[in-house]
């Protein structure tokens, strides 16, 4: 950049490693995955169900070990779209309060993960799991998450206003005709979907915070549907990039910085709470 | 997900034969039958408890039934899945989401999402139908600020867009204050002239419902007064459980009901024969 001092210069000089430069592109992509599926998340009050899926994604791991996969990320999937399914139909059909079955759900898978995958004291080789590692993603991977993003942008195009009204008032929006089921089926696969993919590099531990927190402080500030979405996809970039970027010169996990930079956001919407 | 508005005409009608909800081990209805016509405002009373919500929810399709519910267009034609105009018990939603009453419209009746914004088309149609319920103003406004009055107004300008074949009120008034029941009502009344509707209002309270009602049906578990509003309220097993005086029965005698020409109905003589 011309006319910049030896400190501008400084402030870009992580933009020189390939790494990082295919780190900021995934945390771009995963940014707008997270900021648009967060915001439909926040209003369906689905907060825990992909916190359980998020969680659940250990037994998927434990599956592919037992399996024998090198990559387990195919029985991850499989699993958390199971998982997500089973969860949107027990919801339907059981009387009990769905917040103590999603709890249960995810104690069981939880628990029998962990079981599976620290027999005989092998956990270690999957704490990279629970933290993640973007700075570790490789082109393959980019493309791969591009083209989840065009298929999970097309189907949140289409779920947008259902999964609203849905969550709205659910009597009533199958009243107008609303194929209720079908359409949150839908949906929480594709939410599966894109938290087990993401869980490789930003960690079960922090991914359900990456996608309500944005949605969350945009809630607080916003007064319609047009600004409440495009501010929580804003906060979910900016997040995004700043963690990074302070990730790298504080070495510290990118995924962990992204949600303290995302939790500003959040206390500073609590400040300036529309009344 | 947009629907086209189709005119009713006062030909159409709503048949239920026979209806039995079993819940949970329990009869919550059994041999329900009614007959409604469109422009005709049908009160469903009844004790907490006699199945009056269940019965719509019936009609909505949330619960398996026993029996039959006809939905006859004008055209003559069996319609399976008609277009309902519903109106539920004080709404539970969240009052502090960020959503404007054109959002909801757009979801409504829009596929693109709405943080996409709006076409003039639905814009008109939203405005439309809010000047019919006198809420033109609320069009902008945060669902969450609207007063329980407002907020049933705007349901109900939602629930005749588009023209619905049946249109259900589930005690659409119970978190409304005494002005705005009057008005709420009012509105119902005047809608139900404009678009022949047919109308059903389920409440526990006969004494508003009668003031608007053309047919009263008093429910507990199954039918045991159906008729004209003037006829039921002579019956006795009603005034039994509502205990009103001769004030009630003049109101109703004096107001001029719809009545539908069972010649006009040519939908249900079809379907009688």
């Amino acid at each position: 950049m011309p006319g910049d001092g030896v400190l501008g210069l400084a402030a870009w000089e992580w933009l020189q490693y390939g790494f990082m430069r295919q780190a900021l592109l995934a945390v771009v992509l995963l940014s707008w995955l997270f900021g648009l599926a967060g915001s439909m998340v926040v209003n369906a009050r689905m907060a825990f169900f992909s916190d359980a899926i998020g969680h659940a994604a250990l037994t998927g791991i434990a599956i592919g070990s037992l399996l024998g996969l090198g990559n387990p990320l195919w029985a991850m999937l499989l699993f958390s779209i199971f998982l997500a399914l089973a969860i949107v139909w027990v919801r339907r059909v059981a009387a009990a309060s769905i917040d103590t079955v999603i709890a249960l759900f995810m104690a069981l898978a939880v628990a029998w993960g962990v079981m599976i995958l620290s027999r005989g004291g092998g956990f270690n080789k999957y704490t990279r799991y629970l933290i993640g590692d973007i700075l570790g993603i490789s082109p393959q991977d980019l493309l791969g998450l591009a083209i989840l993003a065009l298929a999970a942008t097309a189907v949140f195009y289409v779920t947008y206003n259902r999964i609203a009204l849905t969550g709205f008032n659910s009597s009533w929006a199958r009243s107008r005709g609303l194929k209720v089921g079908l359409w949150q089926g839908l949906f929480a696969a594709m939410v599966a979907a894109i938290v087990t993919v993401s869980i490789q590099w930003v960690g079960v531990l922090v991914v359900n915070s990456m996608l309500i927190l944005p949605a969350a402080a945009a809630r607080n500030l916003a007064a319609d549907v047009r600004a409440y979405v495009w501010l929580t996809v804003a906060l979910s970039l900016i997040s995004g990039v700043v963690g990074l970027i302070a990730s790298y010169y504080w070495a510290t996990a990118s995924g962990a910085t992204i949600v303290i930079v995302a939790m500003g956001f959040f206390l500073l919407s609590l400040i300036c709470k529309r009344r | 997900m947009s629907r086209g508005t189709r005119k009713s005409c006062g030909a159409c009608c709503t048949k239920i034969v026979r209806l039995g909800v079993e819940l949970g081990g329990r009869r919550i209805l059994e041999e329900v039958s009614l007959h409604l016509h469109c422009g005709q405002l049908t009160a469903v009373v009844g004790p907490n408890g006699a199945g009056k919500t269940t019965l719509l929810r019936a009609i909505l399709g949330e619960v398996p039934y026993t029996g039959h519910i006809h939905f006859l267009d004008s055209g003559k034609q069996r319609r399976d899945r008609p277009t309902i105009g519903y109106v539920p018990q004080k709404m539970e939603f969240d009052a502090t989401a960020p959503l404007s009453v054109l959002d909801l419209f757009t979801q409504a009746l829009r596929l693109r999402p709405a943080w996409l914004g709006w076409d003039r088309d639905l814009l008109e149609t939203a405005t439309r139908s809010l000047a019919e319920v006198e809420a033109g103003h609320l069009l902008r406004r945060r669902l969450g600020q609207l007063s329980g009055g407002e907020l049933q107004r705007v349901m109900l300008a939602l629930a005749i867009t588009p023209i619905p074949d049946l249109m259900l009120l589930d005690e659409p008034v119970s978190g409304v204050d005494q002005s705005g029941i009057e008005v709420f009502y009012r509105m119902v009344s005047g809608l139900r002239e404009r678009h022949h509707l047919s109308v059903i209002l389920v409440s526990h309270d006969l004494h508003q419902a009668a003031k608007y009602a053309d047919q009263v049906v008093f429910l507990n578990r199954r039918v045991l007064v159906q008729g004209k509003t003037s006829q039921a309220l002579a019956n006795p097993l009603l005034r039994q459980a509502f205990g009103y005086g001769p004030e009630l029965l003049a109101a109703a005698a004096s107001r001029r009901a719809v009545e539908i020409d069972s010649k006009t109905c040519l939908a249900c003589h079809l379907e009688e024969k």
